[in-house]
């Protein structure tokens, strides 16, 4: 049986639940992120007079804080493998992988290890965010004037 | 009510997230990726910004912010100081995101060992 077979089989027996639940969990997750970022960003701007954009920045920095500290305390991979998208696609995502990557490879020395390693899965999204925002402001220009 | 608008953008983007990871072989690097470049699309089209006032926190605490920020940055590079502006403003609004997570990761895998 190749590869694709075997993936054909398991698609047929993975119950159509486990999908929706996913769905569901990961709505659910993710809605939370928003929902508590939103709570934080209020009280940023009404209780301290922190501007709206600053209050942004202030919430990027903290959702990274947390997510990298509960990735080097150890419980946030379970975390992210019941969740998924849920965590993933926020922030959160982002600052997982960089941790992880970093404490992962940390052992292999400074450079050849920790150095060369540190972008391994967060490079993608550096890379395509860096290349489209760029050519996308490119041709903004051109077209917006 | 902003509240209820941040819970349902973000539990959206991560509903349409899933749903792609479930149904595809794309891997969540596929994802994050693909979401960055289309908060860069949608900051381009103008509508990121516009989720961002509909939504407040939900729309800034993704991953597609980042491409917003990044095309937001190149785009206000330009306006201030020509063309060299759009690679010297291109991570001005995103470095305080890639700045802090180089830190804090960088910190922490000094002071703690990986647990597998």
């Amino acid at each position: 049986m190749n590869k694709e077979e075997y993936q054909k089989l398991v698609d047929e027996f993975t119950p159509k639940e486990k999908k929706l639940k996913n769905a569901i969990v990961a709505f659910v997750v993710g809605g939370l992120v928003g929902f508590l970022g939103q709570v934080f960003v209020t009280i940023l701007q009404n209780s301290f007079g922190v501007e709206v954009t600053e209050s942004y920045v202030w919430l990027c920095i903290t959702i990274i804080f947390i997510a990298s500290l509960f990735t080097a305390l150890g419980f946030f991979d379970n975390w992210v493998s019941k969740c998924k998208a849920g965590l993933f696609l926020p922030t959160t995502g982002f600052a997982h992988s960089v941790t992880s990557s970093a404490l992962d490879y940390r052992r292999d020395g400074l450079i050849t290890g920790l150095g060369s390693n540190f972008f391994k899965l967060a490079g993608s999204v550096l890379l395509y965010g860096m290349i489209s925002g760029f050519f996308f402001a490119v041709l903004g220009v051109i077209i917006y004037g | 009510m902003i509240f209820l608008n941040a819970f349902l953008l973000s539990g959206a983007f991560c509903l349409v997230a899933q749903i792609i990871l479930d149904n595809t072989k794309m891997t969540p690097g596929h994802i994050t990726s693909i979401f960055t470049v289309l908060g860069a699309l949608l900051s381009f089209l103008g509508i990121y910004p516009k989720l961002i006032e509909w939504g407040g926190a939900g729309a800034t605490a993704q991953i597609s912010n980042f491409g917003n920020m990044l095309y937001l940055g190149a785009l206000e590079g330009y306006k201030e100081m020509g063309v060299l502006g759009l690679v010297s403003g291109l991570l001005s609004k995103s470095s305080a995101a890639i700045a802090s997570a180089v830190i804090i990761a960088f910190v922490l895998s000094f002071i703690f060992k990986p647990k597998n």
